[in-house]
């Protein structure tokens, strides 16, 4: 068993197809507030885990540290979020990040989905929207996405 | 993530998606897309390597500048080779009265308990097995290898779900017992190929494919090359 051959797996899965790429001009990144979004199923533990279809998301508290990984996949490495946090989730990364000014503020919110999704509608027309609207509502600039 | 960058960016939101699998970031074209060459489950690349994190949040938040949409490749690739295998001396044999796999995974609940204290508990049990209840599902599994149809088994859910429990219990309770940060996957093939309720997981999907099953009740158990 090899990580290349679990990448190969994936090779055959339907990409969407966006006939064009919206395209939106930061801020200047030292005066942004940065969110992250992960598709790791990351949660806390006193919210819902993940069911195996769900489109959904849950927002995390920029300052907690109990994040918990729902994802669904067999088909990945979890020692690395076991060991560290910051491997699928850079939040202490961004902490010093602006802390030394690279960047303007850590958005106090982020926000996670489930990534083992076949079906991307309900992300596309649905929770991915409303998801983009909570965060512009807290005053969010960059969203960095993070993949497990 | 790709799809997700799209949305977001349409909702006037400026975006970095991080990829690990070129073919996916590359044909999913995000507003600015940056493929890391990592291990899956590790996109930042290397836990408890602050330095190395900071690189690639560098590189991604540079693509910030582009004035059009942009995909490129960070420079350093983490490769796995199939080959490494976290060492872990397992517990000895204590009640010979349960299956061995049971026996196995009673006997590593102190170590479970000292990486949950240490580390927190990010990826072990706890979605649908509690702790306490790893060693029922163990015998579950054990009893689905010999034989029992998985309805009839007493699974505590559904069956990928319940393994994905019990091998995060092991990858966990190996945090503790190794000397070192293993690499990608290394503990996934300890867990597979060294511990008696890895390769009875693995003799139960067996069972069920050989015995007509859905494919999705039971490949998702392992991971799919397996």
């Amino acid at each position: 068993m090899a990580d290349a051959d679990l990448k190969a797996l994936t090779g055959g899965l339907e990409l969407p197809d966006f006939e064009t790429t919206a395209f939106t001009t930061p801020p200047p990144l030292a005066q942004a507030t940065v969110a992250i979004v992960s598709s790791a199923s990351l949660h806390h533990p006193d919210q819902d885990d993940f069911a195996p279809t769900d489109t959904g998301y849950r927002v995390l508290e920029a300052g907690r540290r109990d994040y918990m990984c729902g994802h669904w996949s067999p088909n990945f490495d979890a020692t690395g979020i076991a060991l560290d946090i910051n491997t699928v989730f850079p939040i202490d990364r961004l902490d010093e990040l602006a802390a030394e000014g690279t960047i303007g503020k850590v958005s106090d919110i982020h926000m996670s989905y489930a990534g083992n999704q076949f079906d991307l509608s309900g992300v596309r027309m649905d929770s991915g929207p409303a998801g983009a609207k909570l965060l512009r509502d807290h005053e969010v600039d960059v969203v960095l996405f993070t993949p497990v | 993530m790709s799809t997700l960058a799209h949305v977001f960016e349409a909702g006037g939101l400026a975006t970095v998606a991080l990829g690990s699998i070129g073919a996916h970031i590359g044909g999913t074209a995000p507003p600015r897309g940056l493929w890391c060459d990592f291990p899956l489950g590790r996109p930042l690349g290397r836990p408890n390597d602050a330095e190395f994190q900071h690189r690639v949040l560098a590189h991604a938040f540079s693509l910030l500048s582009s004035p059009e949409p942009i995909v490129e490749k960070f420079a350093e690739t983490i490769a796995d080779d199939g080959s490494e295998t976290m060492a872990c001396t397992l517990p000895p044999r204590h009640d010979p009265n349960l299956h061995v796999a049971v026996d196995e995974a009673n006997g590593l609940r102190p170590a479970y308990d000292r990486a949950v204290a240490k580390l927190g508990n990010r990826v072990g049990a706890g979605r649908t097995v509690s702790a306490d209840d790893i060693p029922a599902a163990v015998q579950a599994f054990a009893d689905i290898a010999d034989g029992t149809p998985w309805k009839q088994a007493g699974v505590p859910g559904i069956p990928a779900r319940v393994a994905q429990d019990i091998r995060g219990y092991y990858e966990t309770a190996a945090l503790a017992l190794a000397e070192h940060a293993p690499s990608a996957w290394a503990g996934t093939r300890w867990f597979f190929e060294s511990t008696e309720a890895g390769r009875t997981i693995v003799a139960a999907r067996k069972a069920m494919a050989d015995s007509g099953e859905k494919h999705g009740i039971w490949f998702y158990i392992t991971p799919g090359d397996r």
